[in-house]
């Protein structure tokens, strides 16, 4: 079947029940989605389906045709990280690392959606990523410092 | 997680997933949102080698009132119900039961229609919905049919539903003048936690007294249960502290709880005890307009 990821389309070859982050691991050895729980319980496998988070782990590739498939691995370019990766280096909002990818995701679709998101906001619509490292108040502070910089951006425009 | 000989199928039509499924029997699984049943497949709790995912059957999403039915259509995501006003207004205790399922992205994919069909004692919204006298209606091969919401599940992890029979839509009745509901839960957290103890009420008043109630107990007994006695004691009576807290016991004696990983069954009685209370506190509340 074809599947679009990160704007580029993947002819891959994919079993009935196979979970996205099966595929996006084993077949196409894009290991920056890692798998914590494989049961929708962690959020580590968060990656973009049409601009949404969702948890790979548990949407069955075959009802990814012709939807839009956003990893860590499309959010920096060649010689470029995403404003979300650099804030998350500048507030040292990592520790083993192993939750960051689907952090990183979960951060963009809440940026991308409120540009401004209030602390409660940003909470809660991050709830669904756990850090076993409990790096939270650092993962809070990255993402509020995005959303600050964005709108200093703005009124300097 | 990859597993080998399983089917998937990709229902077109309603009357296409009805076929297939009918077809397939108890071979087959529908596929709504996954949450439940993906998780299954790695605990073997299910083993169904078919797959008919009901994702195309977009007639079976969003939520409309038709005259004094609220109908919730049956593949309506848990976030979408959570952040109705129309369900706010109908019976705001149905979208605060779905407010409380999961984390964000399992309440964005996971479905009202699965939370029912998969029947696990601990599901949010089928006690609201009982206590909010909902009906549940079917499509499948013994035609259309519409169940009470309590008679559909029959204990845990067991529905009425038969082989190929899709579950289309929660019917909501309009709600009586001067009534109020509540939807109480116990959990580790406040977020992505399973339900300890729940208690979802309804109430109706009578002038200064308490016309009508249902309670509906969840996480406490094979199914969301009615407590009848606790109700049957409220009826008639002025609202008070010292009323709920009788009620309050009542549901705990009432209630059929387990001991499991979360809690002791009587940690549970314990919790249905002050949860009624909370309950019928703000049920009462919002019937009289307070709250
Ligand atoms: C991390 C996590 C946390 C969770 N937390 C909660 C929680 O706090 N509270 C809670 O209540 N639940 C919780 N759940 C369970 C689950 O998300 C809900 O029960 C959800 O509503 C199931 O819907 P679904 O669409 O994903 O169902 P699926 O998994 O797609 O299906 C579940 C079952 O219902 C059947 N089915 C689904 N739709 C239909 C239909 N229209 N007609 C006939 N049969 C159908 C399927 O065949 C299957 O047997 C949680 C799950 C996870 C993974
Ligand atoms: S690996 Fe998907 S949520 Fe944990
Ligand atoms: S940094 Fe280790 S799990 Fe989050």
């Amino acid at each position: 079947m074809l599947l679009t990821i990160n704007g580029r389309p993947h002819d891959v070859h994919v079993e009935p029940f196979e979970s996205l982050a099966s595929t996006l691991r084993e077949r196409l050895q894009m290991l920056g989605t890692k798998v914590g729980c494989d049961r929708g319980e962690c959020g580590t496998c968060t990656v973009l389906l049409d601009d949404v988070p969702v948890y790979s782990c548990l949407v069955l590739t075959r009802s990814c045709e012709g939807r839009r498939i956003r990893t860590i691995e499309g959010v920096a370019t060649a010689n470029e990280l995403h404003p979300v990766q650099r804030a998350f280096v500048t507030h040292d909002a990592v520790q083993c690392g192993y939750c960051t990818p689907g952090q990183v995701m979960s951060a963009i679709a809440l940026l991308e959606q409120h540009a401004l998101p209030s602390d409660d906001e940003i909470r809660r619509s991050m709830s669904g990523n756990l850090c076993r490292c409990g790096c939270y108040p650092k993962i809070h502070a990255a993402v509020k410092s995005v959303a600050a910089a964005a709108v200093e951006a703005n009124d300097d425009r | 997680m990859t597993l080998p000989d399983v089917a998937y199928h990709r229902a077109t039509s309603l009357a296409d997933a009805c076929r297939l499924g009918e077809q397939l029997g108890s071979e087959a699984a529908f596929l709504a949102g996954g949450t439940e049943l993906l998780p299954d497949y790695l605990r073997q709790r299910e083993s169904a080698r078919h797959l008919i995912a009901l994702d195309g059957l977009s007639e079976l999403r969003g939520i409309a009132e038709d005259g004094d039915t609220l109908v919730i259509g049956g593949l309506t995501s848990i976030a979408e119900v959570a952040g109705s006003p129309l369900v706010r207004s109908w019976f705001p205790a149905l979208a605060e039961a779905a407010r409380a399922i999961g984390s964000p992205f399992i309440r964005s994919r996971a479905t009202i229609g699965g939370n029912f069909c998969r029947a696990v004692p601990c599901a949010d919204t089928p006690p609201a919905a009982v206590a909010a006298g909902a009906r549940v209606r079917l499509v499948g091969p013994l035609g259309t049919r519409e169940l009470e919401a309590g008679d559909f599940i029959i204990g845990p992890r067991q529905t009425a539903l038969v082989a190929g029979e899709v579950l289309t839509a929660i019917a909501i009745p309009r709600q009586p003048a001067a009534s109020g509901g509540s939807y109480q839960r116990f959990a580790r957290r406040k977020g992505a936690a399973l339900a300890v103890a729940a208690v979802a009420a309804r109430v109706v008043m009578d002038g200064p007294v308490i016309g009508d109630v249902r309670l509906a107990l969840g996480a406490v007994a094979p199914v969301p249960m009615l407590a009848a006695r606790a109700a049957a004691r409220l009826r008639g009576e002025r609202p008070s502290a010292g009323l709920f807290a009788l009620a309050g016991d009542e549901c705990a004696g009432e209630a059929l709880p387990i001991t499991d990983v979360r809690a002791t069954a009587e940690f549970r009685r314990d919790l249905v005890r002050v949860l009624a209370r909370r309950a019928l506190a703000q049920a009462v509340q919002r019937a009289e307009g307070t709250a």
